[in-house]
């Protein structure tokens, strides 16, 4: 479960997030909404502490992650996996390489990786493109690597940070294909996203942020537009 | 294996790069094992100078035997001589046989006539010196007197000069040697920012990313080795003949040299060119450590 305990992050005068409490349930399935500035992404990295709350403590079970040993980073983010708008991908590294790297870094072997590696990129759809590089691939193509990179080390939760920001209606519903199907067998997702329409569709729980405060948490949630005052 | 290959590949990739490092480090411990190489062999020269008769006394060609013995009971009266050994015109000239026996040329030239007896002196304490040389001086028949300490000072002054000059140079280089890795490697770790932001994201571990850029850093630096070990090979290969004769009459080094397939002069090459390796490995990789400690901070 993962736990946000009154948490605000500042960054100089601003407040990226004020005084949020969430908690999230194993294997829930929860959309991160939000205009921009809204504190979404901050939300996310504060996860997987590339950034540390200002005030307050968020918990991944039984792990402190704010007061995590800077040496005990990786392990917190081998399991809790991230995928991004700009897919992160190794432009010199093929499909099939830069889905193994998950695995290189755990230390497995070379038939371990082979096969778990192979299992995965069907998984997305991605078997036949396994030898293609980034460069060959649609961005749809790219975004499923980049989820098969994140799935393939078997993480308990995934941070999705606008995974469809870059992508075209259909390619985003085959990204949430995947992302459902990863859900489905157990896996925590938290998707950060302005897409309105995926979000109405699919009914999850929903937590709406705005300038770092928590508007809404609703368990069949919709997109609300708000407007700001200025 | 994996980081090996991540770091071959990090120098494949920019290989103008690698080879200036790569140089840099073969002209370091180029340096740095010619200086080795020259100071070892003056220790070892001097000690073989420091283990010879402190005091050579040459007598005229009309010394008489009793005069030579005269001076020698004078000495050990003395009380203050540790050895005193008298060689006569022949054993001398056995002496110079044995030494030029491989060049007839020189030996047919000299007879027993032309070469001194003379009288190899050590004394118990170096400070009694001063104390014999009153009483060689007021000897009879006394053609030259060469005092070894003479020798020894030069020598020494000579070894000490091969220590500063040749140390301070090896050192400068080798510092220079660790700036220029380190520069390297900050820049290559610059050019990998975004691999590095990757990798930390999909939870690598510090180490596992440090690591190949480290042991690129220490490749340089064994790379610059093996080019510096041939050099050195080639040009001890060269002046071998040379070395031998002026050189060989040390005991270490003629030992040594004067049997190339032997055990010793097998296992002396074998830790000078592996502490050549062992040093550029630790030159590189001392300077990708200061790199990768000032621009990886995770």
């Amino acid at each position: 479960m993962i736990s946000f305990d009154h948490v605000s992050k500042l960054y100089g005068e601003t407040h990226a997030l004020s005084d949020i409490s969430v908690e999230i349930k194993d294997g829930e399935f929860v959309f991160l909404i939000g205009p921009s500035g809204a504190g979404k992404t901050t939300f996310l990295r504060l996860l997987i502490r590339e950034s540390v709350p200002t005030k307050g403590n968020i918990y991944l079970d039984d792990i402190s992650i704010n007061t995590l040993p800077t040496s005990q980073i990786h392990f917190l983010r081998r399991k809790v996996g991230t995928v991004f708008q700009d897919f992160k991908l190794l432009t010199d590294r093929t499909v099939f390489e830069n889905v193994a790297l998950a695995l290189e870094i755990l230390g497995k072997d070379v038939h371990e990786i082979d096969h778990d590696v192979d299992r995965v990129l069907a998984l997305v759809g991605l078997a036949k493109k396994k030898h293609l590089f980034p460069q060959q691939l649609s961005a749809g193509e790219l975004q499923r690597t980049s989820i098969a990179r994140t799935i393939v080390g078997g993480p308990k939760v995934i941070l999705a940070d606008e995974p469809t920001g870059n992508l075209d209606p259909e390619t985003s519903w085959e990204i949430l294909d995947v992302l459902q199907a990863i859900n489905a067998i157990g896996t925590t997702i938290i998707m950060a996203t302005h897409n309105a329409g995926i979000v109405n569709e699919l009914k999850k729980r929903t937590i709406t942020l705005d300038r770092g405060v928590l508007i809404s948490d609703e368990e069949r949630g919709k997109y609300h537009i708000h407007k700001r005052k200025i | 294996m994996t980081t090996f290959m991540t770091s071959w590949k990090h120098m494949r990739r920019s290989p103008y790069q690698a080879m200036a490092a790569i140089l840099t480090m073969f002209l370091t411990l180029l340096m740095g094992g010619l200086f080795f190489l020259a100071s070892t062999a003056s220790y070892f020269i001097l000690q073989y100078f420091e283990a010879k008769p402190q005091i050579t006394v040459y007598f005229q060609d009309k010394t008489t035997d009793q005069q030579i013995g005269k001076l020698q009971a004078d000495l050990t009266a003395t009380g203050k001589i540790a050895n005193i050994v008298s060689l006569s015109k022949d054993q001398a000239l056995a002496i110079y046989r044995e030494q030029n026996k491989n060049d007839p040329l020189l030996l047919e030239m000299v007879t027993a006539d032309i070469l001194p007896a003379s009288l190899e002196v050590s004394a118990t304490d170096p400070n009694f010196l001063s104390d014999l040389e009153v009483v060689i001086k007021d000897a009879e028949g006394v053609e030259e007197v060469v005092y070894q300490r003479d020798v020894v000072e030069t020598l020494i002054s000579w070894t000490n000069a091969i220590r500063w000059v040749g140390g301070s140079l090896a050192g400068l280089l080798a510092a220079d040697s660790i700036l220029i890795v380190m520069t390297i490697i900050g820049m290559k770790i610059a050019i990998k920012k975004q691999e590095v932001e990757i990798l930390t994201l999909v939870g690598a571990s510090p180490w596992y990313i440090r690591l190949p850029f480290v042991l690129e850093g220490g490749l340089y630096g064994l790379l610059g080795a093996c080019i510096a070990s041939v050099m050195i090979g080639g040009l001890m290969l060269w002046l071998y003949p040379f070395l031998l004769t002026f050189l060989g009459v040390v005991p270490v080094i003629g030992g040594v040299l004067g049997a190339p397939t032997s055990m010793p002069f097998i296992f002396s090459a074998f830790v000078f060119f592996g502490g050549l390796g062992v040093t550029g490995f630790l030159l590189g990789g001392i300077g990708s450590l200061v790199a990768v400690g000032r621009y990886l901070k995770f």
